[in-house]
């Protein structure tokens, strides 16, 4: 994923140095504030994270795009599918 | 028609509904949130945030959430105790030595009784939630509360503490223990912390 998946995305979340649970909080109170069919950028550092919010698409029938890793940040795309 | 044909006609299509609504109950199930159920019955500073990160998490997830406070766990949510939840030392070996210079020396547990030794690790363990980001106690609170979680007050605890609804912080709902029985019936996930 490059920068311009970035700037592409419709909205950016960064919830670096953040522990469980904020980075699953903000991305359900951000999803909300997205359209379906639009995405999410949101990048965090714990190691948890990629478990739990691979957990949170799946609870909420959100579509995880792309996700990669990036030194010790990892990165999701996530479309809103309703 | 005879009366043997008509009672196996009769037989398959009540057969074939049986599966129908067999079909149709799976379906509803799998349809409907999962629900969390949870007991928070300690009021130190360390076992308040376990129920509530699953509180908030949960509802981050979509689930219905209900968390029953109960004996010292209603400290969670008397607005006057909150902010001064404390976690001590004495009788806590896996507290570490409060002495940063010398992290290596054990202090021995009983050096916990001393006056201003539950504050220090109280200071200590706050310092700990600050540098990782944590969030406030009250924060957590109003994401399940947004989220549309319950937060049961229970009744008994209330009359042997003497605790009133308006020591409570708002929107918590005072429920006995059947009324919490009902709810967790429906649970997916209950536990007691």
């Amino acid at each position: 994923m490059s920068t311009d998946v970035t700037t592409q995305a419709d909205l950016f979340l960064d919830s670096k140095n953040l522990l469980c649970p904020m980075p699953i909080i903000k991305l359900s109170q951000g999803i909300k504030k997205i359209n379906v069919g639009q995405t999410i950028l949101t990048e965090t550092t714990d190691p948890g994270s990629l478990y739990d919010i691979q957990a949170w698409a799946r609870q909420t029938g959100q579509e995880l795009v792309k996700q990669e890793q990036d030194g010790r940040v990892f990165r999701f795309l996530i479309r809103r599918n309703k | 028609m005879t009366d043997a044909e008509l009672e196996q006609k009769v037989n398959e299509l009540v057969a074939k509904r049986l599966a129908e609504i067999e079909i149709e109950k799976t379906l509803q199930e799998a349809q409907r949130p999962k629900r969390l159920a949870l007991v928070a019955s300690k009021g130190t500073l360390d076992m308040a945030y376990p129920p509530l990160i699953l509180a908030s998490t949960a509802v981050s997830l979509g689930w219905e959430v209900g968390v029953f406070f109960t004996f010292y766990g209603l400290d969670i949510i008397n607005k006057n105790k909150l902010p001064k939840l404390q976690v001590a030392p004495i009788g806590n070996p896996a507290m570490p030595a409060p002495i940063p210079a010398l992290p290596s020396f054990q202090v021995p547990n009983f050096v916990g009784v001393l006056p201003g030794m539950t504050p220090m690790a109280t200071a200590m363990m706050k310092s700990w939630f600050d540098r990782a980001n944590i969030p406030p106690l009250q924060d957590l609170i109003d994401v399940t509360r947004e989220g549309g979680g319950h937060l049961y007050a229970c009744t008994t605890t209330m009359g042997v503490m003497g605790v009133n609804e308006s020591n409570l912080i708002e929107g918590v709902e005072c429920r006995g223990a059947a009324a919490f029985l009902e709810f967790a019936a429906g649970a997916t996930v209950a536990l007691f912390i």
